[in-house]
């Protein structure tokens, strides 16, 4: 079952095709990576999902029917670039925009309390928002995002301007958001938080979905056929079936990096093969991280791009 | 619509909280006050210094015509005096008038001369006693029997009374000062409010837009109804800005009304002060004015009484809704489209230009305010709230006030709708400055 689908989405700017025919599909209960570079239509993208702005094609479903415009109050929107009212206090900002949200003044006053207390930040409704820390603002900002408990949760890169400490109480709060049964689309350009927190992910490169599935399975998809090796006794040389890329000396025997030269050949024969040379410690695939990939796909269909003739991209993202 | 009320309802509690807010609703009647009667104040001070004018009356013929005023001390001599002397005398008088010749044979035979050159009021009176002199000097030497007596009796002090004839077949007693005066006066107050408060709405807009709340706000709330909500609510403060100052000056009104009344007979000695203060400003005879003392208030009153207050208050308040709907709608749309103020200058040049227009149209429509450039510019949406309000005090035909509202409000509307057009793209939009034609290919994108 998937929570929100967009189906053939295309958005033309005046010379600029931000989004051309992208498909994506969430599926229910899940963390959602939205990858891309820089101008690639995220961000338009995510702005269809909050009917901030139309598709000229294409049609957004929210739980299987199309999207209505009361379908705000159930997302949760933390765009990239972070604003607040900065005159305004802390405790009227946000039961301000929770009651945009749909909320009754004294749900939303229930609520505060709840986050504020969470974020182990009582007491703050009465200072102004200027007079917070970077910090302390982003943290307002991602109460104001989850105040009405919505059942879509949209963040755009929500780790920016975190410590390490605060970014790791946010992750845990997202995972505790979809173990509760919140659904969340994740755009970062942080591999690493990607690995970590998505099931599933979309890369789009100029306006295009280039590549699209759950995490574990792309890694699979694109592994390189590497191997780390451990053997205490006994020493391994390249030959037809495989080649040694990396040796590395320990105390008590060698640690290779070798490559598989047949795809085909399953990894049991592989072992197979070893152990008749050596004495096997270790062995362990190495799947490609997402950084690679992203790298990888995204330089591949930059240099395509550079073969036709190449336009200059707007910066509409 | 709900959130649109939540909207309004923040934007306007902010706003009249503000400490700016309250200070300007106070401060700017007393500036007002100020800027009026600070000029009428300092005249009077530089007055009273008194100017020593020397006559030197070599005819003797004109010994003691000019009296001693508060402005001018005048001494009489004879014989004569060289430029070269004058100009080493010690005394140093403001100015010496000489006397060659009868003036009824010699009309070039009077000469001023001084150090500094004199104000032009001093010369017209030194003129204008010595005509009223001559003039009668020439009128006693035809010898006609009792002409002491005619000159006295046809010195007649004239009072014009001006009465409009209202289409009921009332008579309505006017001042045509009066009403060009309050027509004058909601002109500039509407051209303020416009001006005020649509600058408001941009600010405002471009605030929220650099600020990046606008992201997060539209999430919630549809462009257009943030939009309509900032106009409304601003609008609002002017309203309630307006309202204060409209109780402010009834109060007054109704305070000096109390004191004229009731305390007339025993504070008899304070009213002639005023109006011997006011006599004074206005250069007429202080004397005559304190016998009708009693009449001021009542003349004052009844003059208020012919203009229909309701119906200005009506109109006023309706004109500013829609002129203000109007230009805070272009406000917002150019709020919406630049990053910075430095960028507005391109787009509120137009406005600025307009609004001038129409601010200069409805001073020159006070002259005449049935001609063509009162009548075209009280009908075109951009100038009408502002030219009409000088027209309104003058009496304006119901089809003529009827069709200006409707074209107003229709264009209003219809500019409304466009502005958020506008503003939906351009509230999104960072980096670079939109041209014109740009902004008129988001009026047409899809929402």
């Amino acid at each position: 079952m998937y929570y929100l689908e967009a189906n053939h989405i295309v958005k033309q700017y005046a010379t600029h095709r931000a989004l051309d025919n992208v498909t994506i599909k969430v599926p229910q209960n899940c963390i959602y990576g939205l990858l891309g570079p820089n101008g690639a239509g995220k961000t338009t993208l995510i702005r269809i999902i909050n009917q901030i702005t139309g598709p000229d094609e294409g049609e957004v479903l929210i739980n299987g029917r199309p999207l209505h415009p009361s379908d705000v109050e159930h997302i949760g929107y933390l765009p990239e670039e972070r604003g607040l009212y900065k005159k305004m206090k802390v405790g009227e900002q946000i039961l301000y925009l929770a009651q945009l949200k749909g909320l009754s003044r004294n749900d939303a006053k229930e609520s505060m309390k709840y986050w504020l207390g969470k974020f182990d930040i009582k007491g703050w409704e009465k200072k102004k928002i200027e007079e917070l820390s970077k910090g302390m603002q982003q943290k307002i900002q991602f109460i104001t995002t989850v105040m009405h408990n919505p059942k879509l949760l949209i963040f755009d890169e929500p780790f920016s301007g975190f410590d390490p400490v605060n970014a790791n109480l946010l992750k845990q709060e997202i995972l505790e958001m979809r173990d509760k049964g919140a659904t969340i689309i994740f755009s970062t350009h942080n591999m690493g938080s990607v690995e970590e927190l998505c099931d599933e992910i979309s890369l789009i490169n100029r306006s295009h979905v280039v590549l699209q599935g759950e995490i574990n399975s792309i890694r699979e998809q694109h592994k390189k056929h590497l191997f780390k090796i451990e053997v205490q006794q006994g020493s391994l040389a390249s030959n037809e079936l495989y080649e040694i890329l990396e040796t590395k000396e320990r105390h008590s025997g060698h640690t290779y990096t070798l490559r598989k030269r047949d795809g085909q050949m399953s990894n049991n024969d592989l072992i197979n093969l070893l152990t008749q040379q050596c004495q096997l410690t270790g062995f362990e695939e190495i799947l490609p991280t997402m950084n690679e990939i992203f790298i990888e796909t995204v330089g591949e269909s930059a240099l395509e791009e550079k073969n036709n003739t190449s336009q200059s991209p707007k910066n509409y993202e | 619509m709900s959130k649109i009320s939540l909207i309004i309802e923040r934007e306007y509690l902010t706003r009249v909280q503000k400490k700016s807010f309250i200070l300007m609703t106070i401060l700017s009647p007393i500036i007002m006050v100020i800027l009026v009667f600070a000029p009428i104040w300092l005249a009077q001070l530089s007055s009273d210094e008194t100017r020593q004018i020397t006559i030197i009356d070599q005819t003797g013929l004109y010994d003691g015509i000019y009296q001693d005023s508060e402005e001018y001390r005048f001494s009489y001599t004879q014989g004569t005096l060289s430029p070269a002397e004058m100009r080493a005398d010690d005394s140093q008088p403001y100015a010496y008038v000489i006397i060659k010749n009868n003036l009824l044979d010699d009309p070039n035979g009077m000469t001023i001369y001084s150090q500094k050159q004199i104000t032009n009021s001093c010369e017209s009176m030194i003129k204008s006693k010595m005509e009223e002199f001559l003039k009668n000097e020439k009128l006693l030497s035809y010898n006609i029997p009792n002409i002491k007596q005619i000159i006295d009796e046809s010195d007649v002090n004239l009072s014009i009374d001006t009465i409009r004839l209202e289409e009921d077949g009332a008579e309505t007693q006017t001042s045509s000062e009066l009403v060009m005066i309050i027509g004058m006066a909601m002109t500039l107050i509407i051209y303020m409010f416009l001006m005020l408060y649509g600058g408001q709405v941009m600010s405002s807009v471009m605030q929220e837009k650099t600020n990046r709340i606008v992201e997060v706000m539209v999430s919630s709330v549809k462009p257009f109804e943030l939009m309509v909500g900032k106009i409304i609510s601003i609008g609002l403060v002017g309203l309630t800005q307006l309202g204060i100052w409209i109780l402010f000056i009834a109060g007054i009104l109704l305070s000096v009304g109390a004191f004229f009344s009731v305390g007339g007979a025993p504070d008899a000695a304070s009213i002639e002060n005023m109006t011997a203060v006011a006599g004074s400003i206005n250069g007429v005879d202080t004397a005559q004015l304190a016998g009708s003392e009693a009449g001021i208030a009542q003349e004052i009153q009844r003059l208020i009484g012919s203009i229909d207050i309701t119906q200005l208050l009506v109109c006023f308040v309706l004109f500013f809704i829609g002129g203000y709907i109007l230009y805070a709608s272009l406000f917002a749309a150019i709020g919406s489209a630049v990053d910075n103020e430095s960028d507005t200058q391109q787009f509120m040049v137009p406005i600025t230009f307009i609004i001038i227009f129409a601010l200069y149209a409805g001073i020159f429509s006070a002259e005449n305010p049935d001609g063509p450039l009162a009548m075209w510019c009280s009908m075109i949406p951009f100038t009408s709230p502002i030219v009409m309000m000088v027209r309104i005090p003058f009496g304006v035909t119901t089809w003529e006030l009827v069709l200006s509202m409707i074209i107003l409000y229709g264009s209003a509307i219809g500019l409304a709708w466009v502005a958020g057009r506008i503003y939906r793209v351009g509230i999104l939009m960072y980096g670079k400055k939109p041209s014109y034609k740009e902004m008129l290919k988001w009026i047409r994108y899809k929402a």
